[in-house]
């Protein structure tokens, strides 16, 4: 990733008229675009912001909802997106980052790695529907699990693994090969070289992996409404379902049951998300700065 | 990237003389591991080993499950309409025995046509800006924003189009509003992030050289980009654009807002509609029986499709060489 200087392109000197007008004709499109591309993005955000702000407040927060959803807060939905994200981010963290230590640390690239990365690229592109009929026909039906925390934790957790496993990998082959050389030339397993040398050096590239599969849990609504539920209570245990933010607010938009409390969940939900997403790219961002460093 | 995978080779030679090296050492109480004795450790080493193999295969074995799981539970339908009554029968009719979903098919692909038609030019432009044109300061505060704003759910978007983009449809253009047009135009905005993120990586990827070379040739930027650097990046553009077709053939909510979901096939673009992922998501709540097969060979099929984008997906030349 050497970043490009724009002045590696020298301006030439006194080009014909046809290619100056297409030069100032392409740059303009080229702002307006990206300017338009920008805009719109920045409006979904501000849009949702400054409608679900004030409907924001501590009793908000902190009260459970009456009347479906019409009044009171959305404790349940924040506490049930919370436990499920987590939970399927803590069942897919230790499956993604071991399955990408076996592929960057103990094989040697051949038709095995090329077999289970073509099996992570294949699972990521799977849209989160399949996701959600699966789920609802292994583990809420044939598992016997019902709607419940935990069929929504295994769904989410198979369907952020992907991300975990492809980001975790990326993190790892970076690490420096001097590292490793290093370590075993102290003496040191192949397991003590990876936990010891390579794994806290990779940390902030497996963390973005890890953030990013929170954040798409956290948003997620397909896979989640047909195996966590829709129940509007604080969970009692592992089988108790659960309803989502975005569960939530999805069903008070499309039932029009109260617009209000709507934006007020879709701006926590945003808000939530575009903070876990800022941490990320921030780990990456340290990823990038160590890639330049020397053992 | 490429350096590391370059590597690889040697390394599993290094990393192989080390482990001998370990055996000899932890005789003599390596520095490593002193605590637990040789054999411990070796043996501990491959049973870690056995462990990760394990491990690793669970994308495998999941994708492996949801296919056979999707497609058993389609089977019954699949068998029934002889997979061409389902994919050619024009009537949605569940619970009476009509399993077509011709008019869902046509309606996920027209929707996802025009999500691209949205998309792609504007990604593109925004792409080739990044990459080429911006000033340093600029491309370091727009890239990020991008990239974070890439995590806004998918319910937002098809929220903005209900209360927004519906009604303006509906006003400027007629009809009820709920639309091919509503859908598509959705869609396209919801994969700009994506497709942009891309486009920058195949743009980034095209070596520097080439830059010069245009400009040693008398080319002005604008022509470098038109004749050098898009045919040059035109394969990884070619992957974005694959990825953010699956991304919109398979997206749920933000269409079952927006769409209208009536299943029909549309005549014009301000028609409603119904794609495959919406029809599997407003009826599974409450299908029983044929009717929930119907929705999983309604999955089947959607998958299907995917796969086939993945596979096309898959034959990119040594993505991100950068």
């Amino acid at each position: 990733m050497t970043p490009l200087e724009p002045a590696q392109l020298p301006s030439l000197p006194r080009p014909r008229l046809g290619p100056r007008l297409e030069q100032h004709a392409l740059t303009a499109l080229l702002w307006a675009g990206t300017l338009a591309v920008l805009g719109i993005l920045a409006f979904i955000v501000v849009f949702i912001l400054v409608r679900g702000v004030p409907a924001l407040s501590w009793a908000f927060l902190t009260q459970s909802p009456t009347e479906m959803g019409r009044a009171g807060g959305i404790l349940p939905a924040i506490i049930g997106t919370a436990v499920l994200s987590l939970l399927a981010v803590a069942i897919a963290t230790p499956l993604g980052v071991g399955t990408a230590i076996y592929l960057a640390e103990y094989t040697a690239a051949g038709p095995l790695t090329r077999f289970i990365r073509l099996g992570a690229e294949s699972l990521a592109g799977i849209p989160s529907i399949i996701f959600g009929l699966f789920g609802f026909i292994f583990f809420v039906i044939n598992l016997g699990l019902g709607w419940s925390i935990l069929s929504g934790a295994l769904t989410l957790a198979i369907m952020i693994l992907p991300t975990v496993i492809l980001t975790a990998e990326a993190a790892i082959r970076a690490v420096p090969d001097a590292y490793r050389e290093l370590s075993f030339a102290l003496g040191a397993t192949r397991w003590q070289t990876v936990t010891r040398a390579v794994l806290p050096s990779a940390l902030p590239g497996i963390f973005t992996g890890v953030m990013l599969g929170l954040g798409r849990s956290i948003g997620e609504t397909a896979a989640v409404i047909f195996t966590a539920g829709t129940a509007l209570r604080l969970p009692a245990s592992a089988f108790s379902s659960v309803r989502t933010m975005a569960v939530h607010f999805y069903l008070l938009a499309r039932e029009g049951i109260s617009m209000e409390n709507a934006y007020g969940t879709a701006a926590i939900l945003l808000l939530s998300i575009l903070a876990i997403n800022v941490l990320s790219y921030w780990a990456m961002r340290r990823l990038g700065a160590f890639r330049g460093a020397r053992p | 990237m490429s350096g590391a995978r370059g590597a690889s080779g040697a390394r599993g030679a290094s990393g192989a003389r080390g482990a001998n090296g370990v055996r000899g050492a932890s005789g003599v109480r390596g520095a490593g591991g002193g605590r637990r004795g040789g054999r411990w450790l070796k043996l501990s080493d491959r049973a870690i080993e056995r462990l990760l193999m394990v491990v690793a295969f669970t994308s495998i074995t999941a994708l492996l499950l949801i296919t056979v799981f999707i497609f058993a539970g389609g089977l019954p339908v699949l068998v029934r309409t002889r997979v061409v009554g389902l994919v050619a029968g024009l009537r949605w009719a569940p619970t009476h025995g009509s399993f077509g979903i011709l008019p869902m098919l046509l309606g996920s692909l027209l929707v996802t046509g025009g999500a691209l038609a949205v998309g792609v030019p504007l990604s593109l432009l925004c792409a080739v800006f990044l990459s080429e044109v911006a000033p340093a300061r600029v491309a370091g505060l727009v890239k990020p924003a991008i990239e974070v704003l890439a995590g806004i759910p998918s319910v937002i978007y098809g929220f903005i189009g209900l209360i927004v983009l519906v009604p303006l449809i509906r006003t400027c253009l007629g009809g009820p509003g709920f639309s091919v047009l509503a859908a598509a135009v959705v869609l396209g905005v919801m994969i700009l992030p994506t497709l942009t993120s891309i486009s920058y990586d195949a743009l980034r990827a095209v070596p520097d050289a080439y830059r010069e070379g245009a400009a040693a040739l008398g080319a002005t930027r604008a022509q470098a980009i038109r004749m050098v650097l898009l045919p040059a990046a035109r394969r990884g553009i070619v992957v974005a654009m694959i990825l953010g077709l699956g991304r919109a053939l398979g997206e749920t909510m933000a269409v079952i807002m927006v769409a209208g979901n009536a299943t029909m096939i549309p005549s014009s673009l301000l028609d409603p509609v119904r794609t495959l992922t919406t029809n599997i998501a407003l009826e599974l709540g409450y299908a029983s029986g044929l009717h929930r097969d119907a929705l999983f060979a309604t999955g089947a099929v959607l998958f299907v499709m995917i796969m086939l984008l993945s596979l096309l997906a898959g034959f990119r030349p040594q993505r991100a060489r950068r």
